[in-house]
Parts: C-alpha cells; sequence; structure tokens
C-alpha cells in the first residue's frame, strides 16, 4: 500500500509535466491544425538558455527564468511567423515534415554548439524526502504538482474569463466566423503560439532537473506529450491535462509492477483502446471547442 | 505517352543504372543499392499517402515485418522465394489491421494510431528474443539465387533489387490507372463526394494501406539479404518518418515523386558528409526551405526542367 501511494505521488508529479506541454499541442491543434513535430525541442531549448544564463552566467534564479520565458516566447513568435504563416495553406502533412524539419535542425544544432553531453541541472526544490506514516516522497514532486496545477487553472481561466481567450475560443470553432465577428484571425494564431512557447517556456524548469538537460530529451518528451494529448483529448485543456496524468500513472505503475521493458507498449497499448472506445479523448468533447 | 519515344528518357536511366554498377566503390554501391530498396517502400507508400491521402507512419514497421519474415525463414533453411511473397502478404495483413482505424480516424489520430502501432513492433522485434534475436537481430541471411546462377556479389544483388524496382514501378502505374486509383484519388479529393459516386470509401482506405504494406513487406524483404543481418533499429518510428519525408520532398501523388524523394533523402546524407559534423543540420534545414518553397516537392523542379530540356519534354506529365 505505501508503495502504490508513493508511485502514484511520483506518476503524478512526471505526469503532470507531460501535461503542460500536451497543452500548447491543444492550443495549436485547436487554433492553426498545426501538430507540432518540435514541440519536445520547445521544451529542450529554453532548458539551455536556463543552464546558459543561471549556471554559466550565474544570474540570480528569478531573473534567469524570466529571461528563459522570454526568450522561449520569441522563440514561438518567430516559429509562427517564418514558418507556420506560410504553411498554413498546404494543409497537414506540409506542416508535419516542416515541424520533423525544424525539431532535427533545433536538436542537432543544440548537439553541435554545445554539447552531445548530459548537463545536470540543480533542483529548483528542496529533494528533501517528507514522511508521512510509511509512506516517503520527495517534496519536489509535490511542488511540481501544486505549481502546475495553478499554472494550468490560471490559463484555463484566461480562456474562459478574459476577451482573448473567447476570440481564441472562437477561432477553434470556425475561423470564417471568427473572422466575420471582426477577431483578427491571424493576430489570434500568433498570440497561441507565444502562449505555447510560455507555457513550454515553463514546463522546461520544471523538467530540467527531473529529465536533466540533453540535446534530446524533447523527442520522447514531445512523444509522451502527444500520445497524452490524444489519450485525455485534443479538444480540451482539460483533456490534455487528464492524458498527461494517465500517461505519467500508467507509465510508473506498469514499470514497477508489470514489466520495464514493455513500459511504452502499455501506454501505447492504452492509447489504441483510448481511439477504439472513446476516440474523442478522455476528457474531450465532440465538436468543441476549450 | 506519346508512342515508344514517351519510354525513351526511362530507358535512358534504366540503361544508365545498369551500367553504373560496375564503377562504383563498395559502400557507394550499398548506398545505391540501399535507395533501391527505399524507392520500392516510397512507392508503396505513395499509394497509401499521395494517392489515398492516409497518413501512415508505421511505414518502417511494415518494413521490418517482411525483413524479419525473410530473415527468420532464409536462416532456417527455407527458400528466399518462398518468404518473398508471404513476407508481403504478413506486412499486408498487418496493413489491413492498421487500415481499420483510417475508416474512423484523420489526421493527427490516424498519425498517432500509426506511430503507436510502429512503437509496439519495435518493442516486439526488440524483447521478443525466441523469435527475433532481440537486440542483436538475426545474422547471416544468405542472399537468394536463381537456379543455378548464385546472387552473392553485391552487384548482382544490385540487378535483382533494380528488376524489382522496374517491377514496382510498373505495378504501381498499373494499379494508380487501374479502377482502384481513381477510386483512391477521388477519395483523398472529397471523400463524402466519392461516396456519393458510389465508390465505398471503407474498403478502399483498407486496400490503400494493404498496398502500401505489402510493398513495404517486399522491400523488407530484399532488404534483409542486402544487409545479410537486421536489427530492430532500422524500423524505428523515426525510420517511418524518413519514408513520409522521402514522399513528401519528393512529391506525392506522382510516379516520379517517391523514386526522386527516396534518391535525395537516402543519397543525399551520404553527399553531405563532406559537412561533416553539420551534415544533419543542413539536411534539415534544407527540409525545412523544401517545405516552404517547394511545398508540391521536388518534382516541380524536375517539371520545369522539362519545359527547359526539349528531350525530357517527352515523358507524360
Amino acid at each position: 500500500m505505501t508503495d502504490l501511494i508513493q508511485l502514484l505521488i511520483g506518476g503524478l508529479s512526471i505526469g503532470i509535466l507531460y501535461s503542460i506541454v500536451a497543452i500548447g499541442f491543444v492550443l495549436l491543434w485547436q487554433t492553426s491544425q498545426t501538430i507540432n513535430f518540435a514541440q519536445g525541442e520547445f521544451v529542450m531549448v529554453p532548458m539551455f538558455v536556463m543552464v546558459g544564463l543561471h549556471i554559466v552566467l550565474k544570474l540570480p534564479f528569478w531573473l534567469s527564468f524570466l529571461l528563459t520565458i522570454l526568450a522561449s516566447s520569441l522563440m514561438g513568435y518567430l516559429f509562427e511567423k517564418l514558418m507556420i504563416k506560410r504553411l498554413l495553406a498546404g494543409g497537414v502533412i506540409v506542416i508535419v515534415i516542416a515541424t520533423l524539419g525544424l525539431s532535427a535542425f533545433l536538436r542537432y544544432g543544440m548537439q553541435i554548439t554545445w554539447t552531445p553531453l548530459t548537463l545536470f541541472f540543480p533542483h529548483i526544490f528542496s529533494t528533501e524526502p517528507i514522511k508521512i506514516r510509511n509512506v516517503v516522497f520527495s517534496s519536489e514532486d509535490i511542488w511540481n504538482i501544486v505549481i502546475i496545477s495553478i499554472i494550468i487553472l490560471l490559463l484555463h481561466l484566461f480562456i474562459k474569463r478574459t476577451k482573448l481567450g473567447k476570440a481564441m475560443q472562437a477561432v477553434a470553432q470556425s475561423r470564417e466566423t471568427a473572422t466575420l465577428m471582426g477577431i483578427n484571425v491571424m493576430q489570434i494564431i500568433t498570440l497561441v503560439f507565444v502562449l505555447n512557447s510560455i507555457l513550454t517556456g515553463i514546463g522546461a524548469i520544471f523538467v530540467a532537473p527531473v529529465f536533466f538537460v540533453r540535446y534530446d530529451v524533447g523527442v520522447q518528451l514531445g512523444l509522451k506529450a502527444f500520445i497524452a494529448a490524444v489519450i485525455g483529448g485534443f479538444n480540451q485543456i482539460r483533456g490534455a491535462l487528464a492524458g498527461g496524468i494517465t500517461v505519467g500513472l500508467v507509465e510508473t505503475l506498469a514499470a514497477a509492477y508489470i514489466s520495464t521493458a514493455y513500459r511504452d507498449a502499455f501506454t501505447m497499448i492504452l492509447l489504441l483502446l483510448i481511439l477504439l472506445i472513446k476516440p474523442e479523448g478522455i476528457a474531450g468533447i465532440r465538436e468543441e471547442a476549450y | 505517352m506519346k508512342g515508344w519515344k514517351g519510354w525513351l528518357p526511362w530507358g535512358v536511366v534504366i540503361v544508365l543504372l545498369c551500367i553504373v554498377p560496375w564503377f562504383l566503390k563498395a559502400y557507394t554501391l550499398f548506398i545505391l543499392s540501399f535507395s533501391l530498396v527505399n524507392i520500392i517502400l516510397a512507392i508503396g507508400l505513395n499509394i497509401t499517402l499521395g494517392y489515398a491521402g492516409q497518413i501512415s507512419l508505421c511505414h518502417a514497421a511494415f518494413m521490418g515485418i517482411g525483413a524479419y519474415t525473410t530473415g527468420i525463414m532464409v536462416t532456417h533453411g527455407w527458400s528466399f522465394w518462398l518468404s518473398l511473397p508471404l513476407a508481403g502478404l504478413i506486412a499486408c495483413f498487418f496493413g489491413t489491421i492498421i487500415g481499420f482505424p483510417a475508416i474512423k480516424w484523420k489526421d493527427h489520430y490516424l498519425a498517432l494510431v500509426t506511430i503507436g502501432f510502429n512503437i509496439v513492433g519495435y518493442l516486439v522485434m526488440q524483447q521478443e528474443k525466441w523469435l527475433t534475436g532481440g537486440p542483436h537481430g538475426i545474422s547471416n541471411i544468405s542472399r537468394p539465387s536463381i537456379g543455378p546462377l548464385k546472387l552473392a556479389s553485391a552487384v548482382s544483388y544490385y540487378y535483382l533489387l533494380l528488376f524489382f524496382v522496374i517491377l514496382a514501378i510498373l505495378s504501381s502505374v498499373w494499379i494508380i490507372k487501374s479502377k482502384w486509383g481513381r477510386a483512391f484519388m477521388a477519395i483523398r479529393l472529397n471523400e463524402l463526394a466519392a461516396k456519393s459516386h458510389g465508390v465505398c470509401s471503407h474498403h478502399y482506405k483498407l486496400l490503400a494501406f494493404a498496398i502500401g504494406a505489402f510493398y513495404a513487406g517486399i522491400g523488407g524483404s530484399l532488404f534483409a539479404p542486402l544487409l545479410k543481418y537486421i536489427n530492430p533499429e532500422s524500423f524505428t518510428f523515426f525510420a517511418s518518418f524518413e519514408y513520409l519525408i522521402m514522399v513528401v520532398i519528393g512529391g506525392m501523388g506522382r510516379i516520379e515523386g517517391p523514386i526522386i524523394g527516396a534518391l535525395i533523402i537516402t543519397m543525399g546524407p551520404e553527399i553531405l558528409r563532406v559537412a561533416e559534423a553539420f551534415y544533419l543540420i543542413i539536411y534539415s534545414l534544407i527540409l525545412i526551405l523544401i517545405m516552404l518553397f517547394l511545398r508540391k516537392g521536388l518534382v516541380v523542379v524536375v517539371d520545369r526542367l522539362r519545359e527547359w530540356i526539349p528531350v525530357l519534354r517527352l515523358t507524360k506529365r
């Protein structure tokens, strides 16, 4: 029983990291029908920026954090302006190939210009184990879960309550109708790309101490987040949240109780089952935005 | 085609391909042989993706199924010629199964289901040691012979591959010009309209996957004796991305597309190796640029050349 609780907390804390990356997938797909295969690299690059600022240049944590988010959102902005804007007319497959290319470009670019080695990143929160009765878990896990939950909640409020958020929902439902209602669709799409890279930038700070900083960390992370988005539901923020947590839990529990070698296979089997039984995802809703 | 003249440029290319192996170093010949295998695979994917419009990101898994079928059978003393059609059929069987999700889902769902299948397939190849030899794979896969004629040397095996490439091109032209091909294109362009004209889109989507997988199985089966050694690393979902890239870079829905794409994507990195450490960066940058400025693929360049050079004008667009 104590094992189970420990595993649940561990799985939850991994899962919520997948969630914050997965939410970006959902936002991009909803507003611009972009499947971003470079999503993992959008986490990897801010990680390296953070290492550069905080560890190499020895800037204080809060300053390097802010600059990282700034750099990350600039990256998202350029991504939309230079690539996606031109590719939107070409359809899904063209965007898939281009983002695959971008993913390789960023990955190997980082490997060549910086380092092929794994860099360590200091833990933001104390990893001091907390002990309640027999259950031992690291306080880092709890902090990750709490802070990312708050960020996701804020994002949810932004989309539901503010005018910009509502414009995003409108674009997601129908680009034509949104244009007729006087919404500048291209501006909203740019906003969503910046929002996505802010999320991945924040995600990077939390992912870095857990997954370590390496040029190819984005591959697994991006794929897991993508799977999480589909399992949870591609049209809901809470879908991405539920999906990420499910993937994290299934992975951790399957590895502990069933088979380490087939850990990834269980996620895939879950994915196939979800697609067969409830293709709109665990928390997804058919034909409705966000 | 304008009579026999339409085939002339193709004939010139084939004659060139027949002469060229005698002048190549062993490694270059291997790369050329490998790109021939990739042409067969890309032609298959072009039918699924380019003509029928169904995203398939598990082409490498189908190839793996073919390669392992041949690898296992040949090392257990069966004839290669028996394993070749069987490899195609087994891959075709799995292709049909993967086709079922395509009836219901599109775009990112289909992309994901197929990636999922590729990952599960890879894990099976890696873990089921009794069948596949695990991460070490299968070695000592001998090359076949036709009667008394042994195809053990690299050059003779190259000719066998060339024969199958020509067969693959001709058969794909035949499929595309048939009723099936027209149905595929109708589904890609407008599924609803196709249905209302009596095209059963369910059957044809399954068929598109089955045909694509069949080519992949045959390609895999030919791949195994080429290397004489196979392991799961050749059949990851990254390899599936490569095949997707070949088809799109070459030009989806065109006969020449996958041929150009397979040649460029297989040989390009080898040529770029002069850039040493930077070659992957340059490679991915070129990929992005082609998508930005040549969305229809490199066949567009060939079309342009055709307008400038009169001899090439003979081939059909």
